[in-house]
């Protein structure tokens, strides 16, 4: 385990750059979060990332099929949103493990 | 000398889906969908009874096989006899026992399955040959379906670095 300077916070992230602790995340985290994968952070990506982070809140497994049916964001958004890894990406930059599911 | 070697990563899977059982079908749309999540292309050709998974009429009624499976056992780890197998009705409880357990992983039925896929910008082809063997039509098969097309034309869309073609 490490801990990285992002946004001026000193953060837990494991050897994958993914946080190890969500309570230490902020809305400017995502957004230097988000640079780091060619992403620059809308309101869109911040719900999905609000949504995805209480959904891991309640102990959810998370998939792109449950983000599709959330009603934020249909799972062709859900791409557009984060390319090349709608799961992988948006739990990255939600600050929250790195999703598990194959689905 | 150990040399240090650098792995590219993988570009692109073909995955050819040719047998109808619930697991061989879900088998080759998880590999789809997996690839596509981790933001690697892929594509589809269905052929033979692979064909059953893009089906309109059949895609979601799929079935797994309850005889000459020796890995298949019971709830509890018992040993499933192939005789029980024969039993009608026995099939079809397996399988909606099997699709009762994926459903609750999150995993989706057959054409929501393709709807992600595609979604993620997965391709779906259908088999020349055997949609003629089997007296099939394009509009018999999910919309999802690009077009029927042989397997020259299929390995035609195989090509370029890091690909991998897996078949079912």
């Amino acid at each position: 385990m490490a801990t990285k300077n992002i946004a001026g916070i000193s953060v837990d992230v494991n050897e994958e750059g993914y946080m190890t602790d969500p309570s230490q995340w902020t809305e400017a985290i995502a957004k230097e979060l988000a640079k780091e994968e060619d992403i620059e952070l809308t309101d869109e990506h911040l719900k999905v990332a609000k949504y995805l982070r209480e959904e891991h809140e309640k102990g959810a497994v998370l998939t792109i099929r449950k983000v599709g049916k959330s009603g934020l964001v249909d799972i062709k958004g859900l791409y557009k949103l984060f390319p090349g890894g709608p799961l992988k990406k948006s739990s990255k930059i939600a600050g929250i493990p790195k999703p598990t599911s194959c689905v | 000398m150990a040399e240090k070697k650098e792995e590219k990563p993988l570009k692109k899977v073909c995955i050819i889906c040719a047998k109808g059982t619930i697991e061989d079908v879900y088998a080759s749309l998880v590999m789809a969908n997996g690839a596509v999540m981790e933001g690697i292309e892929a594509k589809m050709f269905f052929t033979f009874f692979g064909l059953d998974a893009i089906t309109k009429k059949k895609m979601n009624k799929l079935h797994t096989g309850t005889v000459g499976n020796p890995a298949m056992t019971m709830p509890g780890g018992i040993p499933f006899p192939t005789l029980l197998g024969m039993l009608p009705g026995v099939e079809a409880g397996v399988s909606a026992m099997m699709k009762k357990q994926m459903a609750d992983l999150d995993i989706p039925p057959v054409d929501e399955f393709l709807d992600m896929i595609t979604a993620g910008g997965g391709e779906i082809y259908a088999c020349k040959l055997a949609t003629d063997m089997f007296k099939l039509k394009k509009e018999d098969l999910s919309e999802h379906v690009i077009d029927i097309i042989t397997i020259g034309d299929f390995y035609a869309l195989a090509g370029g670095d890091n690909t991998q073609i897996i078949f079912t």
